[in-house]
């Protein structure tokens, strides 16, 4: 019920436990921040830098579907095995991803217009 | 404490099922309702082929078959088809796992009305100037050169009973994965309820690409953007695949519960348990995933190239692979048991010929290039109506047999479902065997009205007879319902006296809450077990009892979907649509329509707001109450269900 609050006691090493996985998860996240500019970068410099599109399109693409994957494991908690349901989260996220990626696909390649 | 020891007043019934978030009384609003629409959609069929039996027909104009075939379809499978199989889940699907209420009591209830609402705004087409005439498809390219506005309410109908039905399907998925009781794996869970899982599924990746074609669909017509007019620089086949990117799962989210149900029933009446249950698991998810693969075998002769049609033909082909799987299931079920044939099994029985007939016709078709030869002519008619009518429809008649002891208390005629079977099931095979040969002959669909003598005159005549048999057993129905409430209650638990499910452990009429105590599932078929031990309370329990906490009624759904409601009429009457431009649709001043939007989404989101800010947190059925009611209860039935 969301009217009970609940207190619990933690003992000193359990809080510096607590502290010290807390720091871990936040050098996680920054360090997964700090790639997900960089690559935001070299997809900006290739363009600065005039290659053809053909080389262009398809890298910027995969680069994109990166940070997608990092934005759902790191910022999203899919990288989180202890969530309820985490696996049936999963499952879902990655059927959605996997019919729409046919969807682009057969537009892209077979489907001539 | 009981809602049925105690009899209410007229007006508080009324009230009791506006706010009600009780899956068992929002099944029977889904049911009624799903009623209400099939039965206006199958007497639109029978007006259609009372056109076609004879040629040179005169009985109604054009215009009107157009209308009559469009409302037809559109209300078969959204709001006639959908409803009635939500219907069966609400009533069947939290008993069979063990949960008290579905997992969000409050969305289940906007979900049925918004559908409701969605359904009433595109009925009211027949008497605000024409119904839709572009065929349930509505391809752009007709659509949106229809004068009036039948599309805009078709448009606007779907939008709102398509999330009405995208909200119900969430909220099933979250029941079955976070409400079953101690025990239910997944691999211990009825097929109906797999079915229901994967169906909702299906509804979660397939509603969208409707929802997004019908706004773009709606700015198109309403608002004059120019998505689909290829004059404009839009692309009209884009709405073709958005459609069937959407309708292609649709035929399986309805078809799927059918299986779960046929599932259901065949192991009670055969009385041995489901062949191949991981089988049966693994060809319903195989199915739900090869539905997205094969979107395009609609559109073979819109000229995709070669490539594409081989690769869509192929996939087609592969989803005979996991239906075929069940198929042999069912038969294998069958085989060497002992089988009782009630009516339930009838309609099985009935529906394993007929559904592989429309099966094998379907993989027909899926050869493109004989496609070619099929397209747009009433093969293709027979072939969709033996897949729905045979699977489907036949589906929710046993069913209706099947589980109203459960929902209402009351047991149809076996004797009045016996006449109405056979001559529901004759008049079904009258109606569209010979129109696969009338589409081989050559007789084009969405016609309404052919020259004589080209060989087709006996057989349209034939299959309006047989259009009428099948609008008689209907009626059969429908009378047979409305003579189970008189009948005595059953008061009893298992029916059939082989139910091997949850569901059937319980003892009808059933307590607000379902469960005194959460039941502890110890197997596969957990009711067969416990009766196979001898346990005369047909479970075992998981808890104590104690207190229960229960949703309270709301009628902020009601509210939130009345907001959707005005909001259509303003959009439906904009000033802005290509065709009140050009004066072929009557339409509002820009201050009318904008205050109808505006104002009807205010009220929806006012009523978010509400329901945001205003904590409500349910209530608690303290031990004694619940021992109360389940006194009342006991009471009631030893008298026989009086009052």
């Amino acid at each position: 019920m969301a009217h009970d609050t609940s207190f619990e006691t933690r003992s000193h090493v359990q809080h510096e436990y607590d502290r010290e996985q807390n720091a871990k998860y936040m050098k996680n996240q920054v360090t997964q921040f700090a790639i997900m500019i960089f690559l935001t970068l070299v997809a900006f410099a290739m363009t600065a830098a005039g290659y053809a599109p053909n080389f262009i399109r398809p890298l910027v693409l995969l680069l994109a579907g990166v940070q997608v994957v990092q934005q759902l494991y790191s910022f999203m908690h899919m990288e989180d095995k202890t969530a309820p349901h985490i696996g049936i989260v999963q499952f879902f996220i990655w059927s959605g991803a996997l019919i729409a990626f046919t969807f682009f696909v057969a537009f892209t390649t077979i489907i001539w217009w | 404490m009981s809602s049925v020891a105690q009899k209410k007043g007229f007006g508080a019934q009324v009230w009791d099922f506006l706010t009600t978030v009780d899956h068992k009384k929002i099944a029977i609003l889904y049911l009624a309702s799903g009623t209400l629409f099939f039965a206006i959609a199958g007497f639109e069929a029978i007006l259609m082929r009372i056109q076609l039996m004879v040629p040179n027909n005169d009985f109604m104009s054009a215009g009107l078959f157009n209308e009559l075939l469009t409302m037809h379809g559109t209300t078969m499978l959204f709001l006639a088809a959908t409803p009635i199989i939500f219907g069966f889940m609400n009533a069947i699907v939290p008993l069979q796992i063990g949960a008290r209420d579905v997992a969000f009591p409050f969305l289940n209830s906007l979900g049925f009305w918004m559908f409701f609402f969605g359904a009433v705004f595109l009925h009211l087409s027949f008497f605000l100037g024409g119904a839709p005439d572009a065929g349930w498809t509505s391809y752009a390219s007709l659509s949106l050169y229809s004068p009036g506005h039948g599309i805009d309410f078709y448009v606007l109908g779907l939008q709102i009973s398509g999330a009405g039905t995208l909200i119900s399907g969430l909220n099933f998925i979250v029941t079955i994965i976070t409400m079953r009781a101690p025990g239910m794996t997944y691999m211990r869970m009825p097929l109906f309820t797999w079915t229901t899982l994967v169906s909702s599924s299906l509804i979660l990746f397939a509603f969208p690409p409707l929802t997004v074609g019908l706004f773009l669909m709606l700015v198109d017509r309403m608002f004059g953007a120019n998505f689909f007019d290829h004059t404009m620089g839009g692309n009209t086949i884009v709405w073709e695949h958005l459609f069937w990117i959407f309708g292609h799962p649709e035929v399986y989210i309805l078809v799927l519960p059918a299986f779960g149900l046929f599932s259901e029933i065949i192991p009670v009446f055969a009385r041995k348990r489901l062949f191949g249950y991981s089988s049966m698991v693994f060809a319903t998810i195989l199915i739900g995933f090869l539905g997205f693969m094969v979107w395009a075998h609609h559109m073979f002769t819109t000229g995709m190239g070669a490539t594409a049609n081989a690769i869509f033909a192929v996939a087609t082909m592969a989803i005979a692979v996991p239906t075929g799987m069940k198929v042999f299931n069912w038969i294998l079920t069958i085989w060497g048991g002992s089988i009782k044939v009630t009516v339930p099994m009838l309609y099985a029985l009935a529906f394993i010929p007929s559904f592989v007939a429309g099966g094998v016709t379907g993989v027909m078709q899926a050869t493109a290039p004989l496609d070619y030869q099929l397209h747009d002519s009433y093969f293709i008619v027979a072939h969709f109506h033996y897949v729905i009518v045979g699977g489907i429809v036949t589906a929710l008649f046993g069913s209706a047999h099947f589980y109203w002891p459960i929902i209402f208390n009351r047991a149809l005629s076996e004797k009045l479902g016996v006449l109405t079977f056979w001559v529901f099931f004759i008049g079904f095979h009258l109606t569209f065997f010979l129109q696969h040969f009338l589409g081989l002959m050559g007789m084009p669909r969405r016609v309404f009205t052919y020259m004589a003598d080209q060989g087709w005159d006996a057989f349209n005549m034939i299959s309006t007879i047989g259009a009428i048999m099948m609008g008689v057993g209907v009626v059969l129905l429908v009378i047979n319902v409305l003579l189970s409430i008189k009948s005595p209650p059953v008061n009893r638990r298992d029916y059939w006296g082989d139910g091997r499910s949850l569901e059937w452990a319980l003892e009808t009429p059933l307590p607000f809450y379902n469960f005194k105590q959460t039941p502890l599932v110890r197997g596969f078929d957990p009711y067969w077990i416990e009766k196979e031990e001898g346990n005369e309370e047909g479970m075992v329990y998981a808890e104590p009892l104690g207190d229960i906490h229960m949703p309270n009624n709301s009628i902020i759904p009601l509210g939130m979907t009345i907001g959707t409601f005005i909001a259509a009429f303003g959009a439906l009457y904009s000033p802005w649509g290509d065709q009140a431009i050009a004066g072929t649709a009557d339409s509002l001043s820009k201050a009318g329509s904008l205050t109808l939007l505006i104002g009807g989404l205010g009220i929806t989101v006012a009523c978010m707001i509400i329901r945001s800010v205003k904590d409500d947190l349910g209530y608690h059925v303290t031990k004694a109450e619940v021992e109360q009611t389940e006194r009342a209860l006991a009471e009631f039935r030893a008298k026989g269900g009086k009052r």
